[in-house]
């Protein structure tokens, strides 16, 4: 007997799931809202249930948000009965850490690593779940399910642990914490059918709807308080989705009628352009993504 | 549909990566502003034509050094299947990344460049094949268009390999000549080689069964963790979660949790508001059992008619992947299955020559050894022999002062 694939990734992710519950002390699961990080909640609710989470739900918080994704957050969690604690990169903004980006294309999407790594130093996370996936990008190919970071937040592609079979070493030194991948083999097609198969509700963003944008270095973005706009950006309307759900002002738009999750499914099947690539921040160089991980980014 | 895990073995020179580019570029994998990307780089081929390596050649590291140097997984899919790539590197000093591709895959693809045929590293990587147990091996003899498609050198080349594959015991082999560089039987068939008759290499791994069903071995469900909600309606809840490694769990099966030998009956399969009557390999589910007996963590529930081995002296392959030495003295951990329980390596019995299959005796054990050892663990464990029972006989050595991942075990069996 052979399981199907939507089946094998399931089980895979529940195991990994689980491995963290069984291997770590303060264990968090890192959620943006995103539709990668809603079907992690789908795959806990599949491991745990009918116990509780073994783990908060952590939202690092850009103050740079689509409403529908806010919205979305606090109607799940009201349903879902678990712990949400929200780092805000405001604070951090607030307290100095970091200093907001200046110009045309700033954005607070790379200010989130240190909101990130003093959320989880508060709280003392020792493992911190996410929904990044191998196929997303090139560096991300080299990934481990487990993977250490210093104390810094670093990711060191050399010292990387062999992952053998289905064995997750775990094991940390104090400070150090390991960020967990569980749907490290599934692609964006996968996550789609496994939303679609689930029944998974999802923000109303990804679905193709009517909204003000402009477009910039070829890129469709939403029209914002939080988008530097000058004389050369001209709004209009035009019906668009989003592929990925992240801070405002780095998120683009794709055009799209697809309303339904089978008319996404279908599109991303004829697609030409890969989900990352709807990423501004993705763009600056070819190894923008490694440098933002070595730095502790996710 | 399902899913088909496999490693693609041969060095830099034979142009491994750019197999595996030509395999996603041929069969429409790779998207737009991926290709994009190809053409800006300006990495070429001699005769100008896009360098497909560039593909699966992820870390600015390796960008520089213009190698692999670690395991890359790649993910496409066909009509047919859905494939994962574990792309790992064949020198020499990355022995221990070509053990941990192959610990995942189901299926190896071994690369020999025609114009040098049947070379040390293919003794060295059909060894890790067999050793980690993969069960179908694909040979590609590349760069054919080097030798003139020449039918004559690829068969003296087939005829080599049978030699290799019968010592190093390798069954379930499958021979294609191939180009990846100008994509002969890669996808597509090839004008050029009209004596080959069979399949291409995707349609090959489209179709291909298995040999081995891991549902049809012994029964085997270690617990990763006990699900006890502890409410007021839930006051007698008591599930145990896990994956079900190898076999197949039924309703009203008698079963033994291990090590503790205590027996009991499966009640209920649940997976969240489901309850399958079976639990299969590869399905992660809560057991409810009809006695209450106290498990935990690091426990394996067994069909009671066929149960594994115990022992605390065990027998066993082992892979060193530290640069820093085994020490005999030293207390390890031995992580097998969800069990983690300290151990030491109590004999080192020989060393393998990986290049030439011979056996060593010295004392010293280093980077990438190959060997059989006898090992001691602190609390017993329930296994099956690796051959016979991938899922439950594979095992790793973690370093107690560093944490990190120093060997791969392939449990044989109790220690004389």
């Amino acid at each position: 007997m052979k399981l199907d694939y939507l089946d094998e990734l399931e089980a895979e992710a529940i195991y990994i799931l689980r491995e963290v519950a069984g291997q770590f002390e303060k264990p968090a699961l890192l959620f943006s809202g995103g539709k990668d990080s809603i079907t992690l909640v789908r795959l806990a609710e599949k491991a745990f249930r009918p116990g509780k989470f073994p783990f908060p739900l952590v939202h690092i918080d850009t103050g740079h948000n689509f409403t529908e994704t806010i919205e979305y957050r606090d109607k799940m969690i009201k349903r879902i009965g678990e712990k949400l604690i929200i780092g805000h990169v405001q604070d951090s903004i607030d307290e100095g850490k970091v200093v907001e980006q200046k110009g045309k294309n700033a954005s607070r999407n790379a200010l989130q690593t240190i909101t990130l790594l003093d959320t989880i130093a508060k709280y003392g996370f020792d493992a911190c779940i996410g929904g990044a996936r191998r196929d997303e990008e090139k560096a991300r190919a080299k990934e481990r399910i487990f993977s250490v970071r210093d104390e810094f937040g670093q990711w060191d592609p050399k010292r990387q642990r062999p992952e053998l079979w289905n064995i997750f070493n775990g094991k940390i030194h104090k400070g150090e914490n390991v960020r967990v991948f569980p749907i490290s083999n599934w692609t964006e097609l996968d996550v789609w059918n496994y939303i679609r198969r689930e029944k998974i509700e999802l923000p109303s963003i990804y679905f193709a709807h009517e909204r003000e944008v402009i477009t910039r270095n070829g890129q469709l973005m939403a029209a914002s308080p939080f988008l530097n706009m000058d004389d050369e950006d001209i709004v209009e309307k035009r019906n668009v989705r989003f592929r990925t759900v992240g801070d405002m002002t780095c998120t683009a738009a794709v055009e799209s009628y697809a309303c339904q999750i089978d008319d996404i499914i279908d599109e991303i099947s004829e697609s030409k352009i890969s989900e990352r690539g709807a990423r501004m921040d993705d763009k600056v160089s070819e190894a923008a993504m490694e440098d933002r991980k070595k730095g502790g980014y996710f | 549909m399902d899913i088909l895990k496999f490693l693609t073995a041969g060095s830099v020179d034979d142009g491994k990566s750019t197999l595996i580019g030509r395999l996603l570029y041929d069969s429409e994998s790779i998207l737009a502003d991926q290709l994009e990307a190809l053409h800006r780089s300006n990495r070429k081929n001699d005769d100008g034509s896009i360098d497909l390596a560039i593909l699966t050649d992820g870390l600015k590291a390796e960008r520089e050094q213009g190698i692999t140097i670690d395991v890359a997984y790649k993910y496409f899919q066909t009509d047919k299947r859905k494939f994962i790539i574990a792309d790992t590197p064949g020198h020499i000093q990355y022995t221990r990344n070509m053990v941990t591709g192959a610990s995942n895959a189901n299926l190896a693809i071994i690369l020999i460049d025609a114009r040098k045929g049947v070379i040390e590293q293919t003794i060295r990587h059909s060894y890790l094949v067999s050793l980690l147990g993969i069960q179908q091996v694909v040979v590609c003899i590349n760069k054919m268009d080097m030798v003139e498609y020449s039918e004559a050198t690829y068969e003296t080349i087939v005829n080599d390999y049978k030699a290799l594959a019968y010592k190093v015991g390798l069954k379930n082999i499958k021979y294609i000549p191939v180009s990846a560089l100008k994509g002969d039987n890669i996808v597509y068939p090839s004008s050029h080689m009209k004596w080959y008759e069979g399949e291409s290499l995707l349609a090959f791994l489209e179709n291909v069964e298995l040999a081995v069903d891991d549902s049809k071995a012994h029964a085997r469900f270690p617990v990763q963790w006990v699900v006890r909600p502890q409410t007021e309606e839930l006051h007698d809840y008591r599930g145990y979660a896990g994956r079900v490694s190898s076999g197949s769990f039924k309703v009203n099966d008698k079963v033994t949790v291990l090590p503790s030998g205590f027996h009991s009956t499966i009640e209920k399969i649940e997976l969240l508001d489901k309850e399958p009557t079976e639990a299969f390999a590869g399905m992660s589910v809560t057991i409810h059992l009809k006695d209450e007996i106290d498990i935990s963590r690091g426990d394996v529930l067994v069909n009671t008619e066929y149960q594994p081995e115990i022992s605390q002296l065990i027998e066993a392959d082992l892979c060193w992947m530290d640069t820093r030495a085994l020490d005999t003295s030293h207390t390890y951990f031995i992580q097998h299955n969800s069990k983690t329980t300290r151990c030491r390596i109590q004999e080192i019995l020989y060393k393998v020559n990986i290049n030439t299959l011979e056996k060593e005796f010295n004392e010293d054990f280093k980077l990438n050894d190959i060997g059989r050892i006898i090992i001691k663990t602190a609390e017993p464990l329930a296994f099956d022999p690796y051959q016979s029972n991938k899922a439950n006989g594979g095992a790793i050595i973690i370093d107690s002062r560093t944490n990190v991942t120093v060997g791969a075990l392939m449990l044989r069996g109790v220690a004389e």
